[in-house]
């Protein structure tokens, strides 16, 4: 019974983050790559994707906080992120990369300071779900991560994108 | 990194090689095809292999271009095709590219978030079969498959052809189109190119390495052959049909010097692209000078030694590429001893003629004696001459004349027409090694060019090649000015720039080569030394080096050299400018320059030795001939090549100094030719 609910719940959630744009058609790819070979394919994919992008999102605030700011650099890691984001189906991840960057370009650091307030919410707070950064606020999200639920949904949902996927792109 | 099997069904490795034996790709094809991907995401990269997975593929994962490229190496035919990303921490995409392209000749796809027109053209240009703009989908890569069976089938469609040519007819080859498959190389030349790198195709070439497939191998004397020809066709004229009759090689198809052209004058295009173009070329330009500074300061080659020797043109520029060359030979993925780098020049020296073709002087197929021991009076016209083709090198050339006053401004003013392309590689000094190098091909490390130079100087230099390694060089030189990285695939400097002639030419295939000088044309800007040494070296000498690209009539002197360098200066010299066709040539050059890496590897390794106490003199000598005679003016050419130049000496010199010098030259040898920079001018 809980079961099902959780199933439900999950599969809600989860047309929820294609419907807000959260994640696009790259993630239905990894999803369809997952078989019974690979059982977890989705969640192996999605936690290198996390650890990956902790990194960067680490350079990168270290990045910010030099003065001058180099757009150099910080282009670069967003490039990275943004290939990382796409390969994963991040959309929205991947849009605010793509407008990182023309903040870079145009050596705007205003803008870009700007812009990484919310940026930064977002990313930190899936970050957080892993335990690596503190919380902050999200307006778009009252999901919590949490590790514990994430794995309940995962051992009972077999097959089904991991939780922590759909919370993720939550971001 | 990890060797994952497909799952089920794929069959193994050899089995997916087996196929390349014949026409009929096995049953099981594509399954088993071996993918390598490189990609520093590591996210991209498990997504990437789950896919391949999912195709059936085998699939060996990786995230760093050095691991991949030494994994490919160690294995040369474990692989069916590599897929990269651009932007990779430790090496630049299209580097890796190149690299591969030139060393393995596999098909390369490249991928990207970045799908900028600017990239994906960049892309093209480098050799890549394909482009993949991520996310990549798994549709994407179900087809990848056709790139490998593409290359296959060109690959045996020439060998076919060479085959039959081998029974004699070879010259003959009237190929129904040879236009036809000019353009049908076009997009595969490095393919084939690379294909014929491998093949033997003559008996001449009996220093090359051994195939392992059939494939043209265009070592320094075949690539001066060709060069003669194509010079003596005219740049314009030149068309694989008559290559092919004028060269007389026995077991070379139309189709091998048709791709060959084609590499040639991308390559000369690239020289002379380059030259013009960059504002590095300028500074580069003046890299030719430089690269002969860089020359006489890698070998601490004299060119005064070397004008002394006079004659040793050809060889002297061998020689000095060789040991520039020779330097960065430990570098490139080809081992190509400095006997090696000699055959580069000759190569070079051709293709430096194309360059030249431009300058129309050099087509007068006079033998590229001008670096013989052509006495003094000859570097006024031939100054002039090069003036005038080094209209593109500009400032190159002239450096080369600081070096000596008269006689260097002449090599200067040849070398600037040679430099043009060379420019590329004269941006460094360590361009010097490098031009055997870029003559012959992005591969040949200076190592090669050192080489190649003391074949020229040797005294095989009778082929003419003598000549061409002297341009070569300059062209070489231009090569590494331009790019940093490319050196290697620049310096089709060989053939394309005869020398000074294709200055001109080159401009724009200088600026070409820049950009494709990471891609591959893999003509290693080579000439841009030997114009380099030609111009360091000596003023007066020049003229005699000059020959060296000419014929290396090293000969003459440099007997030890024997062998490889046939010199038959005047041929190969007249072909590097007539074929100097530019725009297609700098493919061809690269073609070329590959081959002659692969002749001079095999060049007598022994003979280098001989050379190196000559080949340092050769090298500056040759550098300083080649321009001479790039000059079109017949009366350099005449002049020059009366004179010997201590060949053996000049060869031995530039042993001499590509063994030493070349450590410098290693880097740039790198076949990404990026490390111009790193040879110590």
């Amino acid at each position: 019974m809980e079961r099902i609910q959780m199933r439900r719940q999950l599969a809600l959630m989860r047309q929820s983050f294609f419907d807000q744009g959260f994640l696009d058609e790259q993630f239905i790819q990894l999803e369809e790559l997952q078989d019974d070979a690979n059982p977890n394919f989705v969640e192996e994919v999605v936690t290198l994707y996390y650890r990956d992008s902790s990194r960067l999102i680490l350079n990168i605030d270290q990045a910010l906080e030099r003065n001058p700011l180099d757009f150099n650099k910080l282009d670069n890691y967003m490039h990275q992120f943004k290939g990382s984001s796409t390969s994963i189906g991040a959309k929205k991840v991947k849009a605010e990369c793509t407008q990182f960057r023309e903040y870079c370009k145009a050596g705007n650091s205003e803008g870009k300071k700007d812009k990484l307030g919310p940026w930064r919410q977002h990313v930190a707070q899936g970050i957080d779900g892993r335990g690596q950064k503190k919380k902050q606020d999200l307006t778009w999200q009252n999901i919590v991560i949490d590790k514990s639920k994430i794995h309940t949904f995962n051992h009972q949902k077999n097959g089904c994108p991991s939780g922590i996927t759909m919370f993720w792109f939550s971001m | 990194m990890n060797q994952s099997n497909c799952k089920g069904s794929m069959s193994t490795a050899s089995s997916s090689t087996n196929w390349k034996a014949n026409d009929v790709v096995p049953d099981q094809f594509p399954a088993g095809l071996r993918v390598l991907v490189v990609d520093d995401d590591p996210t991209c990269l498990v997504i990437l292999e789950k896919m391949l997975r999912t195709c059936l593929y085998e699939v060996t994962k990786c995230n760093r271009a050095e691991v991949a490229l030494s994994m490919l190496r160690e294995n040369k035919n474990g692989f069916d095709i590599v897929i990269s990303d651009v932007h990779m921490p430790d090496m630049d995409g299209f580097k890796l590219l190149e690299h591969i392209g030139l060393e393995m000749d596999l098909p390369v796809i490249m991928m990207s978030a970045d799908d900028g027109k600017q990239v994906v053209m960049k892309g093209v240009t480098h050799g890549a079969c394909d482009y993949l703009i991520k996310p990549v989908r798994i549709e994407a890569l179900k087809n990848i498959w056709q790139h490998v069976v593409r290359k296959k089938k060109n690959e045996w469609k020439d060998l076919e052809q060479s085959g039959s040519v081998e029974e004699g007819d070879r010259q003959q080859k009237l190929s129904e189109d040879v236009d036809y498959s000019s353009s049908a190389n076009e997009g595969n030349w490095k393919n084939s190119k690379k294909r014929k790198d491998e093949e033997e195709e003559t008996e001449d070439r009996d220093d090359t390495s051994t195939l392992k497939k059939p494939r043209v191998v265009w070592s320094v004397e075949l690539h001066q052959q060709f060069v003669a020809a194509v010079n003596q066709l005219g740049i314009d004229k030149a068309v694989p049909k008559k290559i092919l009759e004028l060269m007389n090689v026995p077991g070379l198809t139309r189709e091998n010097v048709a791709s060959h052209l084609q590499k040639y004058r991308l390559y000369l295009r690239r020289l002379s692209g380059v030259s013009q173009h960059q504002g590095m070329n300028n500074s580069f330009m003046s890299p030719q000078d430089a690269t002969f500074g860089a020359m006489s300061s890698l070998n601490g080659l004299d060119l005064q030694t070397l004008s002394v020797t006079g004659q040793l043109p050809a060889q002297s520029l061998a020689t000095l590429q060789a040991a520039g060359l020779g330097r960065s030979t430990t570098k490139s993925s080809i081992p190509m001893p400095l006997v090696d780098q000699r055959n580069l020049f000759s190569f070079e020296n051709p293709k430096l003629r194309f360059g030249e073709g431009q300058q129309q002087q050099m087509s007068s197929n006079k033998p590229m004696n001008l670096l013989h021991g052509i006495p003094t009076t000859m570097e006024p016209k031939q100054l002039a001459s090069l003036h005038q083709s080094a209209q593109s090198i500009g400032s190159m050339n002239m450096q080369v004349n600081t070096h000596g006053g008269q006689g260097s401004s002449l090599l200067m003013q040849m070398a600037q027409p040679q430099s043009r392309g060379q420019i590329l590689n004269e941006s460094t000094s360590s361009h010097v090694p490098r031009l055997p190098s870029s003559i012959g091909q992005p591969i040949m490390t200076n190592g090669i060019a050192g080489g190649v130079i003391g074949r020229n100087g040797i005294g095989d230099n009778s082929r003419g090649t003598g000549y061409n390694q002297v341009p070569p060089s300059s062209s070489m030189l231009s090569f590494p000015m331009n790019h940093t990285t490319e050196l290697a695939g620049n310096s089709f400097p060989l053939g394309s720039t005869p020398g000074i002639s294709n200055v001109t030419s080159k401009g724009s295939f200088q600026e070409e080569g820049n950009s494709e000088m990471k891609g591959s044309a893999g003509f290693p800007p080579s000439y841009d030394i030997f114009n380099d040494l030609q111009q360091h070296q000596h003023k007066s000498h020049d003229w005699e080096l000059q020959n060296v690209g000419l014929h290396f009539d090293a000969s003459q002197n440099a007997n030890p050299i024997q062998g490889n360098l046939d010199v038959s200066p005047s041929v190969l010299v007249h072909q590097g400018y007539s074929s100097s066709q530019r725009s297609g040539q700098n493919r061809n050059a690269s073609a070329v320059g590959r081959a002659m890496f692969s002749g001079v590897e095999c060049v007598e390794q022994g003979n280098m030795q001989n050379f190196s106490p000559h080949l340092n003199n050769l090298l500056v000598d040759n550098s300083v001939r080649v321009k001479a005679e790039t000059i079109p003016d017949a009366n350099c050419q005449t002049t020059l090549f009366t004179e010997h130049f201590g060949q053996d000496d000049l060869m031995s010199a530039l042993l001499k100094q590509q063994q030493g010098g070349i450590g410098t030259a290693e880097t740039d040898f790198d076949l990404d030719g990026y490390s111009m920079d790193n040879i110590p001018v």
